[in-house]
């Protein structure tokens, strides 16, 4: 059996979408902004697609340019409002210790910019209260922004609360959607937000292509510059395949919440019980407040990519937050941000399902990492240590 | 996986010599849990040789596959063989390791020095002090 269960890092483009891109890339290839008539195929169909992304998410086409994906749309964000703080002499922006690296990243530069930066807690679940954030709010906070759905752990915070005291505050707010558009409901206008990204591939879209909402009266800069596209505020030839792709795909996910979102929450229950069935191991993050298909543990006395590796050889294609899969010496900032020490850190796995995931892989996902963490404990000296007491347990059962 | 060559994911999956000798005459672990490995060697010694080595190691798979690896290397071997075995030769014996993952070869030559070293003072044999890792101390990450 093969599972891909790493659906937050990308999806499988689906039929939908690929039928969507295909006229744009072998008739329609014009470039949108040349007059001739497969020149004007092409902007219609990137017209349309922007009508269709703001249906999906109840706002108006006005509102949405279109990206590269979800590290620019968070970029962007970030500096239009951080320019419109500096013009107005509020340099403090509010944000939270587990966002994104294309939001962490960009705000460290603004600190080097003479900004400041507040990154809230997010607590043991991975949940950032809005009693915080109405705390950390100064007279010069220019802007809040906190991610709707965390990556690695799944929590779904609290956007439309935020928002809410954001706005009585007069404070720009912004959302990295990047994980819930497409997987859970939202609707722009009911929820109180200034920006929200989104990213084609997480919905089962193509990859290199995002949205950046910016409600009418955000200020909106362009980060790159040469050409009128996006009117004026992302240059560019529009990569209108991708975005007539992205456009299907959501109207695709959109349409079947109702249904997935059930599913895919009973599904992950299913795998969550099987999983804590291992002992010592324990879910990192909310068990309620969490994506549909987010399941991410840490077990102790073993190392994440070896638990990776040996998944891949039983067809299971996961993640880890350890040190070794990211290349640096420390594991995950969001597991250590939810308090989870170095040591158990190191040997955590994330699976994230797919829409069209079913029991039976579920069923054989419990059985593999059951295998796997049982065969890497039994020639783990750290685990001979854990069980003999010579070295403390982290987690009590 | 690309990741790793042929030689290492072989070892990764089929590590030789692994487990516990629970009568060795010489014990050597490194690493520690913060950084996310831990090697420990077990040698069995006769004559001086390696009549046995054993290895438990907490790690990722290219920590795995050293310390595989390297009692491969050192089995059979006289004392004064096995100490000088060298992260380099462990890294060639594997066909190359990625750059950042360098450092669980110099783990396996620590691990097998210092059982070697544990050998020694219990046998109340002298040696060279400065042929040795200095201790238990992950020598990558100030963390420890």
């Amino acid at each position: 059996m093969t599972i891909y269960a790493d659906n937050a890092a990308t999806t499988k483009l689906s039929k939908t979408a690929l039928n969507a891109m295909l006229p744009y890339l072998e008739e329609a290839y014009g470039n949108p902004s040349s007059l001739y008539a497969i020149g004007q195929r092409a902007k219609e169909g990137l017209e349309d697609a922007r009508e269709r992304v703001a249906r999906c998410l109840g706002c108006t086409a006005r509102e949405l340019t279109f990206t590269s994906g979800g590290s620019e749309a968070d970029n962007q964000a970030l500096r239009s409002a951080a320019q419109q703080g500096a013009r107005k002499g509020k340099k403090h922006i509010i944000s939270t210790r587990f966002e994104h690296h294309a939001v962490l990243h960009p705000l460290k530069r603004l600190e080097g910019e003479g900004f400041e930066v507040t990154l809230l807690d997010v607590h043991a679940n991975g949940v950032v209260e809005p009693e915080q954030v109405a705390r950390a709010i100064r007279e010069d906070t220019c802007l809040v922004s906190v991610m709707y759905a965390n990556n690695e752990i799944g929590t779904v915070q609290p956007i439309a609360e935020i928002g809410k005291l954001c706005r009585e505050k007069g404070v720009l707010f912004h959302t990295d959607a990047v994980q819930a558009v497409g997987h859970l409901p939202i609707d722009l206008a009911e929820l109180p937000v200034d920006y929200l990204t989104l990213s084609g591939h997480k919905f089962h879209g193509p990859k290199g292509v995002g949205a950046l909402f910016a409600r009418r009266g955000a200020p909106l800069a362009s980060l790159i510059e040469g050409g009128a596209q996006e009117r004026g505020k992302r240059a560019g030839t529009e990569n209108v395949a991708s975005i007539a792709g992205m456009a299907a795909a959501l109207e695709e996910a959109t349409g079947g919440l109702d249904a997935s979102v059930p599913r895919l929450t009973a599904l992950r229950d299913r795998l969550i019980a099987g999983l804590e069935e291992i002992p010592y191991c324990e879910l990192n993050g909310d068990r309620l407040r969490r994506l549909p298909g987010n399941v991410n543990f840490c077990f102790e006395g073993i190392e994440g990519e070896s638990l990776l590796l040996l998944l891949d050889d039983k067809g299971i294609s996961a993640s880890s937050g350890s040190a070794c899969t990211s290349g640096s010496l420390d594991p995950s900032h969001v597991l250590l941000a939810i308090g989870r020490p170095h040591e158990v850190a190191h040997g955590s796995l994330r699976l994230t399902l797919g829409a069209d995931a079913t029991e039976e892989e579920v069923d054989y996902l419990i059985a593999s990492v059951k295998d796997v963490v049982a065969y890497l404990r039994g020639m783990s000296p750290f685990w001979r240590d854990l069980c003999s007491g010579k070295r403390p347990h982290v987690f009590e059962k | 996986m690309a990741l790793y060559s042929e030689k290492v994911m072989d070892h990764f999956r089929n590590p030789r010599n692994v487990g516990v000798i629970e009568d060795a005459d010489g014990v050597g672990e490194v690493g520690n849990p913060v950084c996310g490995d831990i090697m420990k060697i077990y040698l069995k010694i006769e004559d001086d040789k390696i009549k046995d080595v054993k290895f438990e190691t907490f790690g990722c798979g290219s920590a795995i596959a050293s310390s595989s690896m390297a009692t491969e290397m050192i089995m059979g071997k006289p004392i004064s063989e096995a100490i000088t075995l060298t992260n380099r030769a462990v890294t060639e014996a594997l066909d190359g390791l990625p750059a950042h993952k360098l450092h669980c070869s110099v783990l396996a030559e620590e691990a097998v020095k210092t059982a070697v070293r544990d050998y020694y003072d219990r046998n109340g044999i002298a040696y060279d002090p400065s042929q040795f890792p200095s201790g238990e101390d992950c020598a990558h990450c100030d963390r420890a």
